[in-house]
């Protein structure tokens, strides 16, 4: 039975390595923010009085609401991941909702904001754009780029967490899945299910030479709702990783657009 | 040895001071834009963005209670950014 419950646990996702490769992905996502960082310092080093002049046209009241309507997601989010690690699902998934939906008031103050340059006539390769300076234009590029991209983020942000939203709502259930090597090494035993008081409550049939593959799954019933299952906590710890990258960028973003002027 | 287990995470009070002290990072941004600094505006408003993503990186990100190898990581990628964006610039001034 020791080898068993040694066997299981080897199986288990290793929140250390997932973690290491959501950092991983996070530093592509620094690169590829930082080349475009880099094309904003260039241009605003070679047409300096044009991007303060075109940053007069962007609203630093709705930049405002914006960073603090993410910043606030942000503290939701890790009180989230930090509610769950208490084992308080109702709480966690109550702040989760309320990062999505900072989300998506970020989203709606975005397309108010991008609609109103629209309708100016601002948008790239418009009239009166090109009417105007060479380095308002490059401003006005980058600022497209830039907050799109940045949104297009925000947008998969919301996904994922609502993705996981339902994951963690669900009822959770493992699976254990012990291919032929694995079984090698009980071979002639039986894999048994045991309670908190040792009682068994399913046991396999022998395990020999002929056996390939064995399945498992657990579903806990209905009135251990409150259980958390332990890889939903990395999963929301990694898309927590992933909305905090995106809140930091905007930090970034607001003063070097919002605030030039 | 409670202290050292994998998911110690910081208590929801400590996160509640953390999110303040963003918003006043963006209040000083705010406020710092409205007075004539010339040139020393944007090594002021990069220097807030820095502090307030350093909070966020460490607090709401983990990563004070995450393995040094983090860091490490951390470290590194930042440096090659850093090369990457500091190579590029001298390139374009210099020309």
């Amino acid at each position: 039975m020791q080898e068993t419950t040694a066997l299981i646990h080897d199986h288990a996702i290793p929140a250390q390595g997932a973690k290491i490769g959501m950092w991983l992905f996070l530093f592509t996502e620094l690169l590829l923010f930082g080349g475009m960082f880099l094309l904003y310092a260039v241009y605003r080093m070679l047409y300096p009085t044009d991007f303060h002049y075109a940053a007069t046209d962007l609203n630093v009241f709705v930049g405002t609401i914006n960073t603090i309507i993410l910043l606030t997601s942000s503290l939701t989010m890790a009180l989230s991941i930090a509610a769950l690690e208490r084992g308080n699902k109702k709480l966690s998934l109550a702040m989760l909702a309320i990062t999505i939906i900072c989300g998506l008031i970020f989203m709606v103050n975005k397309y108010f904001e991008w609609t109103t340059k629209f309708h100016h006539g601002i948008y790239p390769g418009s009239e009166a754009l090109e009417a105007r300076s060479h380095g308002e234009n490059l401003f006005y590029g980058l600022y497209f780029v830039m907050t799109g991209l940045h949104g297009l983020h925000v947008l998969i942000g919301m996904i994922v967490l609502a993705v996981l939203f339902v994951f963690i709502m669900k009822n959770p259930h493992e699976k254990i899945a012990l291919s032929s090597h694995q079984l090698k090494g009980i071979l002639g035993s039986r894999l048994s299910i045991m309670n908190a008081n040792n009682k068994t409550l399913w046991q396999s049939d022998l395990i020999d030479k002929n056996l390939k593959e064995m399945r498992v799954e657990l579903r806990y019933e209905d009135h251990k709702k409150d259980k958390i299952n332990h890889r939903d906590l990395i999963k929301l710890e990694n898309g927590g990783l992933y909305w905090h990258l995106v809140d930091i960028i905007w930090i970034f973003l607001f003063p070097l657009f919002y605030l030039i002027t | 040895m409670e202290k050292q287990s994998v998911h110690t995470s910081p208590s929801y009070t400590l996160y509640i001071f953390i999110w303040l002290s963003l918003l006043v990072g963006t209040g000083l941004t705010v406020a710092v834009a409205g007075v004539n600094l010339r040139t020393f505006a944007i090594v002021v408003a990069l220097l807030i963005a820095t502090v307030k993503t350093t909070l966020v990186i460490f607090y709401f990100m983990h990563l004070k209670y995450e393995d040094r190898l983090f860091r490490i990581m951390l470290i590194f990628a930042i440096s090659t950014l850093a090369v990457i964006l500091s190579l590029t610039f001298a390139d374009i001034i210099y020309r």
